[in-house]
């Protein structure tokens, strides 16, 4: 099953579970890791950490990629964003942003 | 496990949009001038065909006003490895806007559009960043509380948002 263009729910749901939250933290340390990698981690059988994988799959939270024999999984954040931009910059006025103030900001420190 | 895989960044939006127009706005500048960073592209859609973005007027002023000194004219450098028309474009860049970032190598970017069903495409960005740790943290988005936007997921999200509704948040 293939994510929906605007599916929030899907994220949502993907979200609100500890184990699918602490494996979006594992990727966030380090990204593209690999089945086995990610299993030794956690308590719990393969079978178990592979249907929270393909949770997060389907909600777009994870994208995996194949490389050789291996499939690695990289958090993909575009859904969090969006949901982001979507939800929370509508009820604050945007701040424009630009490279120049990392420049500045860089030649400060 | 490899240093590759590590410092490897992937990223998927689905656009309702047909991979024609998905396609225009990642490499005409008319497009890319109204999102994210708004960096005017000139690619040269070959082989070896050279990639470069150029700062729009509004972008430099805001520059200048900034901190005073000026921007090179060119502020992303690279070079096209493949280019094929909807479907996939491979090109390599650099960003020149901060000396630690333009001592960096050239790293990898990989833009694949799927067309599912309903009119909606996926669009997959990865970007390989070995040896680039500066330019890593700036695309993951790290740097934007100080102003340097949120990196490649912010971008792929108003690309959206401008191919779906005809415009972005800022305007």
């Amino acid at each position: 099953m293939l994510p929906r263009v605007n599916d929030d729910d899907a994220v949502f749901k993907a979200l609100a579970d500890p184990t699918r939250r602490f494996l979006l933290d594992l990727l966030f340390e380090r990204d593209g890791r690999t089945l086995t990698e990610l299993e030794s981690e956690l308590e719990m059988t393969r079978f178990g950490v592979m249907k929270h994988l393909r949770v997060l799959e389907e909600s777009g939270l994870v994208v995996t990629q194949r490389s050789g024999r291996e499939k690695l999984h990289y958090l993909n954040p575009v859904p969090i964003r969006l949901i982001h931009d979507r939800w929370i910059d509508k009820f604050r006025e945007r701040h424009v942003s630009a490279l120049t103030e990392l420049k500045t900001k860089l030649e400060e420190s | 496990m490899t240093a590759k895989a590590e410092t490897t960044q992937v990223y998927r939006v689905y656009i309702k949009a047909s991979p024609e127009a998905i396609w225009d706005a990642i490499t005409k500048p008319e497009w890319t001038e109204r999102y994210g960073y708004t960096g005017l592209v000139d690619f040269d859609l070959r082989p070896g065909g050279a990639y470069k973005v150029r700062p729009t007027e509004a972008f430099k002023k805001e520059s200048e006003a900034n901190f005073g000194g000026e921007l090179p004219e060119v502020i992303i450098d690279g070079e096209v490895l493949e280019a094929d028309p909807p479907r996939k474009l491979v090109h390599t860049f650099r960003m020149l806007m901060d000396p630690g970032m333009a001592a960096e190598p050239h790293t990898r970017l990989t833009y694949e559009i799927k067309e599912l069903d309903d009119k909606v495409c996926s669009l997959t960005l990865t970007h390989e960043l070995e040896g680039a740790p500066n330019l890593a943290s700036l695309v993951r988005g790290d740097q934007e509380e100080y102003g340097a936007g949120g990196g490649h997921a912010w971008v792929l999200s108003e690309l959206k948002t401008l191919l779906e509704t005809g415009k972005v948040f800022a305007e």
